[in-house]
């Protein structure tokens, strides 16, 4: 079976791959262009390790097929620090300790911005629930929806 | 495996009919992509439907509501004016999976994927929802209710695609609302799901009822017994009475993990009760809504 050509946009750079019909979204970011942010924790849309946006949605990128996104908009964990500033969010898991062994970090941390794109004020609630499809192992959650909190608080006030 | 992506029915209905193998539609893949993990499913084809126009817009026509089969669960729930005049669906929809499987979930893959507990199914019978279908010799209409058959099957012939959704024009004094069990708060399957829509006269008396139940047989099922149970009534306990009894009447449920025969035909009546509450009110509150 000959490979497809993909041409696609992952955070702002145009890319291109030479893709199986079946691979994944997350195993090409992964294998092909080098960006391991995005995680494998389950494979099957469980855990949220692997988020990322297409065209703007937040999606499970282990569900995603890598062709699917021809001529489409991914944006990972790699594009959220601009010229080696870090996003408000990645500040604040910093500062308040929001990981541990940070396999789900990047995961939280697409969602999160996802969530704060849309609603920049969420209440608690509304980000436990909007984060409810990212798993973590090890913090007890209560670190990162703290993060997540101050993270919005500060980007409103900026 | 081969990838299409048409931006025309016709040509997915081609793609899909002349195929020698195995051929698949992906709309949001969060059931049919984990299948071809789990090599469950291993199609030769795979024809994704996300590029036609058609199938990815919800349109208000005269009343009614036509939703694209492929338009995500994200994308009904920011439309304005659906989850006004059609909360039960909307909120039955948005039930499905996180965030992430809601950035992808779609209601052609709830229904085509024919799980008994598709949490949209039972919503979607009880709002008298219609779906369009496209095939090789043309197109037809099937009700909701009539397009599963049982776990992994439907009544789609080879090549056919559920192109849309058709929710009725709605009357005055009318609502839906649906409620699932689950073991958790979040994130499981419907160990009972239930959905149901009234309409009331100006009086408060329900004149028409429907309601769907998933996950209590091998199929969602339309109960028409449990909405006659309370037409004529305000909801007075007889009639709640009644309901209940043609709720847990209609269960053929099996034990799983998730709970028992005897567990799922109790909470199908619960549930049920609980419902039509939620519903009434809304029917209620629907007077003050300009539609
Ligand atoms: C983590 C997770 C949680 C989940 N939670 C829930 C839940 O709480 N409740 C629930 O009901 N489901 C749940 N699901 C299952 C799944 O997300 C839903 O069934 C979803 O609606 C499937 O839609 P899809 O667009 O992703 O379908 P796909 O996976 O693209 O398709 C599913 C099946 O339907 C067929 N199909 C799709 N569209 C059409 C069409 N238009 N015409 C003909 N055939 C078609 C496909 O060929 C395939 O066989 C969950 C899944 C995951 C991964
Ligand atoms: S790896 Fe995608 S959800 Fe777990
Ligand atoms: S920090 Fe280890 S899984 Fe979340």
């Amino acid at each position: 079976m000959s490979k497809i050509h993909l041409t696609t946009t992952v955070n702002g750079d145009a890319v291109e791959a030479l893709v199986e019909a079946d691979e994944t979204l997350l195993d090409v970011l992964r294998n092909q262009l080098a960006l391991t942010g995005a995680k494998e924790g389950c494979g099957s849309g469980d855990c949220g390790a692997c988020s990322v946006t297409l065209d703007g949605r937040l999606v499970c990128s282990c569900l995603v097929l890598a062709v699917e996104t021809q001529g489409r908009r991914v944006e990972t964990v790699e594009g959220m620090a601009k010229g080696g500033v870090l996003h408000p969010l990645q500040q604040k898991f910093l500062e308040l300790s929001a990981l541990q062994c940070g396999i789900c970090t990047p995961g939280f941390l697409v969602a999160a911005r996802a969530l704060l794109e849309k609603n920049p004020d969420p209440t608690e609630t509304e980000v436990r629930y909007w984060l409810a499809g990212n798993l973590c192992r090890c913090t007890g959650y209560d670190k990162i929806v703290r993060a997540v909190m101050d993270a919005a608080a500060e980007m409103r006030g900026a | 495996m081969r990838y299409e992506a048409p931006d025309r029915i016709e040509k997915a209905v081609d793609l899909l009919a002349s195929a020698a193998g195995e051929a698949r539609v992906l709309a949001g893949g969060t059931d049919l992509i984990v299948q071809m993990k789990s090599e469950i499913v291993e199609p030769d084809l795979v024809i994704d439907v996300k590029r036609i126009a058609e199938m990815r817009g919800v349109v208000e026509e005269g009343g009614a509501f036509r939703i694209g089969a492929a338009v995500s669960g994200a994308e009904l729930k920011e439309h304005p004016r659906l989850r006004k005049v059609w909360p039960g669906v909307i909120e039955a929809a948005n039930l499905i999976g996180s965030t992430q499987v809601q950035g992808r979930a779609t209601l052609g893959g709830n229904l085509c994927n024919a799980s008994p507990a598709a949490d949209s199914v039972p919503a979607l019978i009880a709002a008298g929802a219609k779906v369009i279908i496209a095939g090789p010799a043309g197109r037809r209409e099937l009700a909701v209710e009539d397009v599963v058959l049982g776990p992994r099957k439907t009544a789609l012939a080879k090549g056919e695609i559920v192109v849309a959704f058709v929710l009725p024009k709605r009357v005055p004094l009318a609502a839906d609302a649906y409620l699932r069990f689950i073991p958790r708060t979040e994130m499981d399957i419907a160990v009972v799901g239930c959905g149901v829509d009234l309409t009331l006269d100006p009086a408060g008396k329900i004149i028409a009822a429907r309601m769907g139940l998933g996950a209590v047989a091998a199929r969602p099922l339309l109960v028409g017994e449990a909405g006659a149970a309370i037409i004529g009534s305000s909801l007075d306990e007889p009639a709640l009475a009644r309901l209940e009894a043609a709720a847990r009447a209609a269960c053929r449920p099996i034990d799983d993990k998730r709970g028992t025969k005897e567990f799922r035909v109790q909470i199908a009546g619960v549930l049920a009760r609980r419902v039509v509450h939620i519903a009434y009110e809304r029917a209620k509150a629907s007077a003050k809504v300009s539609t």
